[in-house]
């Protein structure tokens, strides 16, 4: 099979999810970017795991899914709490740090 | 070679008084003096006791020895903290602690009023430890310390009025032209160490035959710069006109009888090097002969009468260290001369302050005039000094000075008569100028002060200065009748009497010849000072106004060794604050502006962090498919 489509689609999924980390300001939508990022390694996990004929990639792609779900739960939660006591969901007002 | 318990306690004592009145503090005013005065006199007694028990052995085995302690044993180099007692070091010993006792008596009533007497007697007895630890050492080193102690002590005793800023001033002066000569000092131990592998007098005089002879003269060399340190000789010889800041009393006996002429001992003492060394020797006679016509000079010209016979004693030493640079046979006649200087010099400057005591402090000789008869036991013991100075028979100095006028002649050749025509110049200046000091303070018209009352001092400052003048008649008659002092020193400075088969002038032609130009020196002083202004004149040769100006020896000094050192401080300052200091701060500042530069990317701002991070995996990456391409 072609797998070249496959590794396209990946590629330009990550890129997105790339370009969405960096210029988005909303600590959502960035989360989301990185969600996106994730998939498109699942993917080509999935896509690598498929020509090879074993199940190592989508063993990976299982954990990366288990991992994210837990990230999402700290994330979503750190995200609410600053937007609890900031009333803001913007990753630039969070720079507490530099000071 | 005995040994013997005893000598400790020469230095112990003094030193164990120094530090207890010192300590002690203003507890021991009421009685600080007399203890002193005390442990003094009873070092003097232990000086004769050791003198008698001497006398008991004979010739080579009279030196005793003392070992106190190992002092530093480290590689090849041992040295005990141990003390030598011989024919050359009791006649210190002796003068050191007699004329010390005498001066210690003097000073109870001369410092009667001084709030800080008791610091003042503290100090003279630190300055008795150090010097008695100066001429009992066994090594270098040993001496060394008692070198330093003395400098220490006598830069104490100079700037004991240090509130005035002058005084001070004078006591650093002495301190730094004194470090000078110990650099010279501590040079030729270094050098006697690397080439004969040992610093005690013996183990030196052992190796000295077979040593190069550049090695001898070097060594020689920088034991005369020391001399010339701490006797105050030509070209150091600066310091000693200022030390006459300190009390009288410390004039009389650091700065006239013992410290000064601890050059003279340090060559005597060291007399297997110089013996050796013929070049050496003729340095010292240079140094000797210039200094005595130097110091001469000045004191013709000096109306404050410490700083005249502060000049004297310039001159005087000046004719030790020459005596000491003949040879062997000079060695005697050198300690001769110290110690009869010893006598009627300490005997003048008592006398000298106990006319600035009768005075108001009054040292302007000018100011003076007539005292001779309001201070007839003052004038009386002044003038029996003056006349064993001058080198009158049968005083003091008639023995002592004239033998080294006598052999200076007898050195030979063209040497012999400039040296001897030196020596007898030198006669003759001095004549004038003790006559001078004689003729303006005692004799004449008054010329006072209106508040000056002056009056007699008392008992305990007239019976040191009646023992000294005693001692200015007599000693130089007890210590020459059948060559006593000579022989007497014999072992320890290899005197050989074939020496004086060859003779360039009999011994009563020089004698005539030395009276007769002090005659001449006597009745030109008379002459001259007839009659004295109260202010100096002004309209005076360029040769008195060298001499007032001391030679321009100050001047000398400032302008070659003090303005071009300062100019070198500065610069020095100045490059260590911009090139050493700019290098210093040019790497912090690097740093700083690099980090500010670096901190710039730390924003705060999370995407770009997250931009960085991607990128550096795209660098990460190209850098692999590079690799792997």
């Amino acid at each position: 099979m072609d797998i070249s489509n496959y590794i396209y689609l990946s590629a330009l999924l990550f890129t997105i999810g790339a370009i969405g980390v960096v210029v988005r300001r909303n600590a959502i939508v960035v989360f989301m970017c990185v969600e996106l990022m994730l998939n498109a390694a699942n993917l080509a996990f999935v896509t690598f795991a498929r020509v090879y004929g074993n199940l190592d990639g989508q063993v990976a792609s299982f954990f990366t899914m288990v991992v994210a779900a837990c990230e999402v739960v700290v994330g979503l939660a750190i995200i609410v709490t600053i937007y609890r006591s900031r009333r803001s969901a913007s990753v630039d007002d969070a720079s507490l740090l530099k000071r | 070679m005995v040994t013997s318990t005893n000598l400790v306690y020469l230095i112990a004592l003094p030193l164990f008084s120094a530090g207890l009145l010192l300590l002690l503090g203003r507890i021991a005013d009421k009685w600080g003096h007399i203890f002193a005065t005390l442990i003094s006199a009873s070092v003097f007694v232990i000086g004769l006791i050791e003198f008698f028990a001497m006398q008991g052995r004979d010739g080579e085995a009279r030196a005793a020895t003392q070992k106190i302690f190992e002092w530093i044993s480290v590689g090849s180099l041992h040295v005990d903290a141990s003390l030598l007692l011989d024919q050359l070091s009791i006649c210190f010993v002796l003068l050191i602690s007699g004329v010390g006792t005498l001066i210690h008596i003097y000073s109870i009533a001369y410092m009667s009023h001084d709030h800080d007497r008791r610091r003042f007697f503290a100090y003279l007895n630190l300055f008795i430890a150090a010097m008695l630890l100066l001429v009992l050492g066994d090594s270098y080193l040993n001496l060394y310390v008692g070198w330093e102690g003395v400098g220490l002590a006598s830069y104490l005793l100079i700037g004991f009025w240090n509130q005035k800023p002058a005084y001070a001033t004078a006591a650093k002066k002495a301190f730094v032209a004194n470090r000078v000569g110990d650099v010279g000092l501590s040079l030729a131990i270094m050098i006697a160490f690397t080439q004969f592998g040992t610093v005690t007098f013996a183990g030196v005089k052992e190796s000295a035959s077979g040593a190069s002879a550049g090695a001898l003269t070097a060594i020689g060399a920088m034991l005369l710069l020391a001399a010339a340190g701490k006797s105050a000789q030509f070209p150091l010889q600066s310091w000693l006109g200022d030390a006459m800041a300190g009390p009288t009393p410390v004039s009389a006996l650091i700065h006239a009888a013992t410290m000064v002429t601890a050059g003279v001992y340090l060559i005597t003492r060291s007399n297997f090097i110089f013996d050796a060394s013929p070049t050496a020797q003729l340095m010292v006679v240079c140094v000797g002969a210039i200094t005595l016509l130097f110091g001469a000079l000045i004191g013709t010209a000096k109306d404050d009468i410490k700083k005249a016979l502060a000049a004297s004693t310039m001159s005087q030493i000046g004719y030790m260290i020459l005596a000491t640079g003949l040879g062997p046979v000079g060695y005697a006649f050198a300690i001769m001369h110290l110690l009869t200087h010893g006598f009627f010099k300490a005997g003048m400057f008592l006398g000298a302050g106990s006319v600035m005591h009768g005075m108001n402090d009054e040292v302007n000789m000018r100011r003076y005039g007539a005292i001779g008869k309001v201070m007839p036991i003052t004038a009386a013991t002044f003038g029996l000094g003056y006349l064993a100075i001058l080198g009158v028979p049968p005083f003091a100095g008639f023995y002592s000075k004239d033998k080294i006028i006598e052999t200076a002649f007898n050195a030979g050749g063209i040497e012999g008569i400039l040296l001897g025509g030196a020596t007898l110049l030198g006669a003759a200046i001095t004549a004038f100028y003790m006559t001078r000091v004689i003729v303006l303070t005692f004799t004449g018209t008054k010329r006072w002060d209106e508040n000056a009352h002056p009056h007699e001092s008392p008992f305990l400052m007239w019976a040191p200065m009646a023992v000294l003048a005693i001692g200015s008649v007599a000693s130089g008659f007890l210590l020459s009748s059948g060559s006593a002092l000579v022989n007497w020193l014999q072992p320890v400075v290899n005197e050989h009497h074939e020496h004086h088969a060859e003779e360039f002038l009999p011994p009563l032609v020089v004698s005539a010849l030395a009276l007769a130009v002090v005659a001449i020196g006597v009745a030109f002083a008379v002459l001259k000072y007839r009659t004295v202004p109260v202010s100096a004149p002004e309209k005076v040769s360029v040769f008195t106004k060298a001499a007032r100006k001391d030679l321009y020896q100050d001047s000398f000094n400032e302008a070659v060794f003090m303005r071009p050192g300062q100019k070198l401080t500065s610069s020095l300052v100045t490059t260590d604050n911009r090139v050493i200091d700019g290098l210093v701060r040019m790497v912090g500042w690097i740093i700083q502006t690099c980090a500010s530069a670096i901190r710039g990317i730390q924003n705060g701002y999370v995407r770009s962090y997250a931009l960085i991070m991607v990128l550096g995996v795209l660098a990460l990456v190209t850098a692999v498919w590079m690799v792997t391409l």
